[in-house]
């Protein structure tokens, strides 16, 4: 359990990520924590898509990393905090990677932009050479 | 064998063959009967057909060792049994406990025996222990092969089961889609539902989106593909089974659409499919 401001955040599960079976099972651990959390269906929907986007770019360009889901609780908020960790190559102009229609693969260019639109909080850290940290949050009022 | 050891073990074991059989099988049996699979005379013929391996293969190898080709019979009964009982549903342990309920009979058959001898005693013992700590472990690494051969038959069952592409009506196709859809399956529904227009000459395919879970860029990707594809045979895409909370994440991820025909559930694609080919369902009025 970890405080930080009012936020407590409780590691809920943790998922390796090095083939499209995990990625199955990553979606399927999101929903039911995000059903549990008391997620509407169109949230729940939200936020595992968001999941499923960046659980495949760890996979395709990072070269397989794992992520962490925690329960956040924040007064009258509840809510799912997803952790993607890679140590792939990194991604080197993160803000050209966000824009639509921007890929280095054969993708839409969607992926990473569409998951910072599905969530309410989102946050990359990438550094070339070294890996990517990207990590998304979704609220629900309690 | 010719060791005087390895000979007490034969001759242990055929001296003592039916109590041997008999305590074996009570130590096994309530495990064989808790599964309701087998009955006690099919167990106690299973026990004998492998002690007669057993001693079979004692009596031609000098050394206890179940990798050695004199242990092959006993290998392969063992397999047979180990794959029959993956298949009933025994679980690893009960099946490796087929072997290992062997030991104790055994050890105590070989004390009174070699009572006189504790150096033969320890030696022997050491070798069975070993011999049969091995054939334990074989069938268990048995079941797991089988075990894994039955999931990924089930996998490629799966595999073409979730892909059917129907006829709804003249020229109407469906393609019911189910499940996730990583890309060796959309693999198999592209070509499913482009073989089948072109055996049907249909105008028109459905693909139903329904049962499928989550629609992501991918998935997204792979049917705005498929729909091309159709399209390049001459045949119209409609996507059904956009639910609220599916058309509110496409709009969120970006993904555009607006090329292809899509509605929400697939009897309204339905409604348009028969529209577009000139075709209408008349339901008979009362007055009629």
């Amino acid at each position: 359990m970890m405080h930080v401001g009012d936020v407590t955040e409780t590691l809920a599960a943790e998922v390796g990520l090095r083939s499209d079976e995990e990625i199955v099972r990553l979606r399927q651990i999101v929903r039911d924590h995000a059903i549990a959390q008391g997620f509407s269906l169109v949230d729940q929907t939200k936020f595992v898509t968001a999941a499923s986007e960046l659980a495949r770019n760890t996979l395709q360009y990072g070269g397989g990393g794992d992520a962490r889901l925690s329960k956040l609780t924040n007064g009258v908020r509840v809510g799912l905090r997803l952790r993607f960790v890679d140590r792939g190559p990194g991604i080197a102009d993160i803000e050209r990677a966000l824009r639509d229609g921007f890929t280095s693969g054969g993708g839409l260019g969607l992926g990473l932009g569409g998951a910072r639109r599905l969530c309410d909080e989102f946050e990359i850290q990438s550094e070339p050479g070294k890996g990517t940290v990207v990590s998304i949050t979704k609220w629900k009022l309690r | 064998m010719d060791t005087p050891k390895g000979a007490a073990l034969i001759e242990i074991l055929s001296r003592h063959r039916d109590a041997l059989l008999t305590e074996w099988l009570d130590q096994h049996l309530s495990i064989a009967l808790r599964r309701g699979l087998t009955t006690e005379a099919e167990m106690r013929e299973q026990f004998r057909s492998f002690l007669n391996v057993f001693t079979d293969a004692l009596q031609r190898s000098d050394i206890l060792d179940a990798n050695r080709p004199e242990w092959e019979p006993v290998r392969a009964f063992l397999a047979e049994m180990s794959a029959h009982r993956a298949r009933q549903g025994y679980t690893p342990v009960e099946t490796a406990t087929f072997v290992f309920s062997l030991k104790q009979p055994l050890y105590v058959r070989l004390r009174t025996e070699l009572d006189d001898d504790p150096a033969a005693l320890s030696e022997v013992s050491w070798n069975v222990n070993l011999l049969l700590d091995s054939l334990g472990l074989f069938t268990t690494e048995v079941f797991q092969r089988s075990r894994e051969s039955i999931i990924a038959r089930q996998q490629e069952e799966l595999l073409e089961l979730s892909t059917p592409v129907v006829q709804l009506w003249e020229g109407i196709l469906a393609l019911p889609l189910i499940g996730t859809l990583d890309s060796a399956r959309t693999q198999v529904v592209m070509e499913s539902l482009l073989q089948k227009i072109v055996e049907t000459g249909a105008g028109i395919a459905i693909i139903d989106i329904t049962g499928v879970p989550t629609v992501d860029t991918l998935v997204a990707q792979h049917l705005l593909k498929t729909v091309a594809a159709a399209r390049l045979m001459g045949a119209d895409c409609i996507i059904s089974g956009i639910r609220p909370q599916i058309a509110q994440t496409i709009v969120h991820l970006g993904v555009d659409l607006t090329n292809v025909t899509t509605k929400s559930t697939l009897a309204d694609a339905f409604t348009v499919a028969l529209q577009r080919t000139g075709s209408s369902v008349l339901t008979p009025s009362a007055t009629a």
